[in-house]
């Protein structure tokens, strides 16, 4: 089965990360690159996403779209990345987003087949 | 025909239960879809409850349910020539694993569902109850469980859940889950009186549900635990209500009408789960039960130890409940005014559950404050929607002179 997973960064988690060491940092992301290579098997792609500010929502309805700034949810937790991985069932897939090192929320999400 | 056409409800749900599981079992297996043959067997379920009353219980009860599922099948995947070529080469019996059961067990309590609609599918699923009975015992419209149950199929399906065992270090997360399902049911039986004719005794499913389980799985002291808790309770289930249906409170039970054999038997098997060595909650709230159980009489509690249970249970699974409960037995060996300075801390945490309000209020009371105590029983009144319980409060409520 085919599942994306959202990697949602919290506000909590990226000051803490601002608030490392620079060592650390790359050992924080170095565990992370670990992670994607460990699991290179399922992986079929996706990307990590610039910040939210960066991003422009458009809401289509009635008359013009609405072309807004910002992200579709305002909140303190922020999708910051998505990778598609093709795994035999929903187990495989929270075997896998156990062992994440990185931000400490992922929605397992299966795809429409 | 082994029962006469007037065979009880109790009767012919006990029968259902034996079989719709493993029948279910089977029929993932075979059709490789959760979703359908759950729906052949809760046809088949509804087809014999409808009549078996009047043709009585067949001889092979489950052979026929099984061909009924078939059938059914065959008829509603007409279109689906996968499916129909598997059903009609299915023949009775079919052979299935053991832990067939356990597979369906774990899959209806996967963490990925809901816990309400882990209790649905469970008793749906494994024992072959009704929608409507399950509505029934949980005093919730048919459509609300019927939608649990279509959505929590619909998420097995789409989101890929599994239908197999745990792997090994998932397997005490994932037991865990089955057996505070289990558990709910307990509770949820626990202070309903039985023996309304049409109402299902929740406790009784999960006493059915736990002995299977512990079959399946001897070798889990947590599963043990569990069994010995359900056991514990029932054997004293009788003397928790009066003859008109009202609440007796432990102290002021008749215990020479608890079922001494059962609690010896209970508290043995409680006895070879701990000689493992892998302390768990549930073997710690069935020896705390086991405590009481195995007093004569009230006087005779041993509330040292009693405490001491609950401050192991309280470093395995810390919780607002059970420290209320350790409150209650602290007033037994430290006095009230001990246990309300503990109980004083958890009034942020449990403001809103009225045991905290009623134990406040047997403190209060002994404390020479009965005017407190009345309006904390006041209070848990307004929180509890349980008859038992209420008709306990006013009268506790009236019974003082103002």
């Amino acid at each position: 089965m085919k599942y994306v997973l959202l990697f949602v960064e919290t506000e909590q988690f990226m000051n803490d990360l601002h608030a490392m060491s620079e060592a650390d940092r790359a050992r924080a992301f170095d565990r992370v690159h670990q992670w994607f290579a460990d699991n290179a098997h399922a992986i079929r792609g996706g990307s990590k996403l610039q910040h939210p500010d960066t991003a422009t929502t458009v809401r289509l309805g009635e008359g013009e779209p609405i072309i807004t700034d910002g992200p579709f949810v305002e909140g303190k937790e922020v999708v910051s990345g998505y990778t598609e991985i093709e795994v035999a069932d929903l187990d495989e897939a929270l075997r896998m987003v156990r062992t994440w090192p990185g931000c400490p929320v992922v929605e397992i999400r299966p795809l429409q087949s | 025909m082994t029962s006469a056409p007037d065979a009880s409800h109790a009767e012919l749900s006990r029968v259902v239960r034996e079989h719709a599981g493993s029948l279910a079992a089977s029929l993932v297996k075979l059709i490789g879809d959760f979703a359908t043959a759950e729906d052949l067997v809760q046809d088949a379920v509804l087809t014999a409850l409808q009549r078996w009353p009047l043709e009585g219980i067949p001889e092979r009860p489950d052979a026929w349910l099984f061909t009924v599922a078939r059938n059914r099948g065959l008829d509603m995947l007409r279109r689906e020539s996968n499916y129909q070529r598997k059903l009609a080469e299915l023949e009775w019996p079919v052979h299935s694993e053991p832990d067939d059961r356990l597979r369906l067990m774990f899959t209806c309590c996967h963490p990925a569902l809901p816990r309400p609609a882990q209790v649905a599918l469970t008793l749906r699923v494994v024992c072959g109850l009704t929608t409507a009975q399950i509505a029934r015992a949980f005093l919730m419209p048919e459509s609300t469980v019927t939608q649990r149950i279509t959505r929590a199929k619909r998420k097995i399906t789409d989101a890929g859940i599994p239908y197999r065992l745990p792997a090994d270090e998932e397997l005490n997360e994932r037991l865990t889950q089955v057996l505070q399902v289990i558990y709910l049911l307990l509770n949820e039986g626990y202070l309903s009186t039985s023996d309304q004719a049409q109402s299902r005794n929740l406790v009784d499913d999960a006493d059915w549900l736990a002995t299977m389980l512990h079959q399946l799985m001897p070798g889990e002291p947590e599963v043990a635990g569990l069994l010995s808790l359900i056991r514990l309770h029932r054997a004293r289930a009788t003397a928790r209500f009066d003859l008109g249906g009202g609440l007796v409170l432990l102290q002021d039970q008749d215990r020479s009408q608890w079922d001494r054999e059962a609690i010896a038997k209970a508290t043995e098997l409680l006895v070879r789960a701990a000689r493992q060595k892998r302390p768990g909650p549930f073997q710690l709230q069935a020896a705390i039960v086991a405590c009481h159980a195995e007093a004569r009489r009230w006087e005779e509690t041993d509330w040292e130890q009693i405490v001491l249970l609950y401050d192991m249970l309280l470093h395995l699974a810390p919780s607002p409940v059970t420290r209320l409960h350790r409150a209650i037995a602290f007033r037994y060996t430290a006095g009230a005014h001990a246990a309300m300075s503990e109980m004083d801390q958890l009034a942020d945490a449990l403001g809103d559950y009225h045991l905290f309000h009623a134990a406040r209020a047997d403190l209060l009371r002994e404390m020479g404050d009965p005017e407190l105590a009345r309006a904390a029983d006041r209070r848990a009144l307004e929180l509890t929607a349980n008859p038992a319980e209420k008709a306990l409060l006013q009268q506790r409520i009236k019974s003082r002179p103002d």
